[in-house]
């Protein structure tokens, strides 16, 4: 309990300056479990377009990016034939700019898309999506920005498409999308094939024997589950690490403040450290007070930084711009992994001082100071 | 070397033997060869002028500090590298400084049973111990006190309570009176005697005060660095 008290006096000894680096961990932890959230919430927004009723991704091996992949719809026919696959649906990703809106991302697919099947239709209907010459249909917050509702003709790239419904999925990309049936966009985009195709087997069971005849027939293509393909796609890597990355620099600054703020606590309090070890305080139980402060600048941050996090999240999902792409629900693992980096940062922060105060000499600091 | 004759068959617990310290390689002489011996129960006195060394032998028979040349025995055993000088910290020596050397923001409770956290003692037994002491220092009433609160008189007494914690054989006072008025010191002083003695416990004290002095059983008089007269 004293021990507690030692640890808890200097921190509310000098208030500000423990809030300050209490601020400091809660800002690190709220940018890192921000921006983390967000691309794994955007992430995994991206690898549910893929795999909407799906199981496996067929794509064009060693591609960067899945505008670049190329499956040919010969291919497609083929394997939409084979014994094991329930359903195969070509997807055609294409990127155009508008007036005001640099990118708009259109789906080339088919009637019997699951995405155009499960969609809530605002107005239009599924039965009209191939009836019509140059149609589309657009998710709810692109006919928001692009100021069009059924019915309507709206430019969109260098080409003008009648819009024939509007449509609200669970997805932030899907709804900031423009859908035209295959051929339109294939036309559209000037491509033969599509770049991927989704895979729904009879048996699920079946997926190593349809990765391993894709392999066989296809060389140039390449079968990964759903979570195959997070783990691997180079964007999502690309994305993840610029997270972490992000979030660890933001974590190291905050380090950096609880190094400085524990260095003060320790000068400012020679003579005291002093005392403990004259009246019998060891080595690691100096350390244990000094990094005892720390755990509890960092613990408090911590879960200032998670509340902060949360809010962040929450206003975020509320921005216009970004419905349906921010997921506000923190995963715990990671509010796990968070917490333990920023104590380990505390930690860290506190290493230099603790060994600076288990070398006063307490002779020297009760005779001079 | 004097010892009064009531101590003459008590165990040795302090001997400092040919003691010499010095600082800037040799350049600020402080100790000159000092022989020391305390036995058990005693209760010294140390004189002398300021910068005479006596505050410099306490932080050396404490351990706070290493001769230049020389050893100091504490219960049989050299003060040095192979002797377990937290052990020693906790339970074997306490210190009473002129400023009290308390922790401000701490209770007068808190601050007396720092030792006995430091050596993992038990919270009943702590408590007893305290309040043993709380009652012989007259203390009682000011247990959850901060130390602001209290007088000057008071802290010593707290600090003395704080420095017997943990039942040590020997008691280092560094001019404990010296920032108290004549009145409060004389009380402090008396205190001191008392609890040493009750105890059992070894005083060697340094000090100006020649009057509170002479109520110990040995003066010691020190002068650049060594003893001049035992009496």
């Amino acid at each position: 309990m004293i021990f507690l008290r030692l640890i808890l006096v200097n921190l509310l000894r000098h208030k500000i300056r423990t809030f300050i680096s209490i601020a400091g961990i809660a800002f690190s932890v709220a940018a890192m479990l921000t921006v983390v959230t967000v691309l794994q919430g955007a992430v995994g927004m991206f690898s549910s377009i893929l795999s909407s009723g799906a199981e496996l991704i067929v794509f064009e091996r060693n591609v960067s990016d899945l505008f670049f992949s190329d499956v040919p719809t010969t291919a497609k026919n083929d394997i939409a034939g084979w014994p094991m696959v329930s359903h195969a649906d070509a997807v055609l990703f294409g990127v155009v700019s508008s007036a005001d809106h640099p990118i708009i991302t259109c789906f080339g697919v088919t009637v019997g898309d699951a995405r155009i099947r499960n969609a809530t239709w605002l107005s239009g209907s599924a039965a009209d999506f191939d009836k019509s010459r140059n149609p589309v249909v657009l998710g709810e917050r692109a006919a928001d920005f692009l100021g069009a509702s059924s019915g309507k003709d709206v430019p969109i790239g260098h080409g003008m498409f009648h819009v024939i419904g509007v449509i609200r999925t669970r997805n932030g990309f899907e709804d900031g999308g423009v859908f035209m049936p295959l051929e339109t966009a294939q036309r559209f985009f000037h491509k033969e094939g599509s770049s991927v195709i989704t895979i729904k087997l009879r048996n699920k069971e079946d997926s190593a024997a349809f990765k391993a005849q894709i392999h066989r027939q296809y060389p140039n293509l390449i079968a990964l589950e759903d979570a195959e393909f997070s783990r691997s796609y180079s964007q999502f890597k690309i994305l993840k690490a610029t997270a972490w990355a992000v979030g660890g620099c933001g974590l190291a600054l905050g380090g950096l403040g609880v190094a400085n703020t524990m260095i003060m606590s320790v000068f400012t309090r020679i003579r005291e450290i002093a005392i403990l070890r004259v009246n019998g305080f060891a080595n690691g139980q100096i350390a244990g007070i000094v990094f005892g402060e720390s755990a509890v600048v960092a613990l408090a941050g911590a879960i200032g930084g998670i509340a902060l996090g949360a809010i962040a999240l929450y206003a975020l999902k509320e921005v216009p711009a970004l419905h349906g792409y921010v997921d506000v629900s923190i995963h715990p693992l990671l509010m796990f992994i968070v917490v333990v980096l920023a104590l380990l940062t505390g930690i860290a922060g506190a290493l230099y001082p603790a060994a600076y105060a288990m070398r006063i000499k307490p002779v020297e600091a009760l005779r001079f100071e | 070397m004097m010892m009064s004759a009531q101590f003459a068959e008590t165990p040795l617990v302090i001997q400092a033997a040919e003691v010499w310290k010095s600082y800037e390689r040799g350049a600020i002489a402080v100790l000159n060869g000092i022989y020391l011996e305390a036995r058990k129960g005693e209760a010294i006195a140390l004189c002398g002028p300021s910068g005479c060394g006596k505050s410099t032998l306490l932080h050396l028979i404490g351990g706070l500090d290493q001769p230049t040349k020389g050893t100091v025995t504490v219960n049989g055993k050299a003060l040095g590298r192979s002797r377990d000088m937290v052990h020693f910290m906790r339970h074997e020596i306490g210190f009473v400084f002129q400023l009290h050397n308390l922790i401000p923001d701490l209770t007068m409770e808190e601050n007396c049973l720092l030792p006995a956290v430091a050596a993992g003692r038990g919270r009943n037994e702590a408590m007893n111990r305290l309040q043993d002491l709380a009652e012989r220092t007259g203390l009682t009433n000011r247990l959850k006190h901060r130390i602001q609160k209290l007088s000057g008189g008071e802290r010593q007494r707290t600090a003395i309570c704080r420095a017997l914690m943990n039942r040590p054989g020997i008691l280092l006072a560094d001019e404990p009176t010296g920032s108290l008025d004549e009145k409060t010191s004389a009380a402090v002083f008396k205190l001191l005697l008392d609890l040493a003695h009750t105890e059992g416990v070894t005083l060697l004290m340094a000090t100006h005060d020649r009057s509170l002095a002479a109520a110990c059983d040995r003066v010691l008089e020190m002068h650049d660095g060594r003893i001049r007269t035992d009496s």
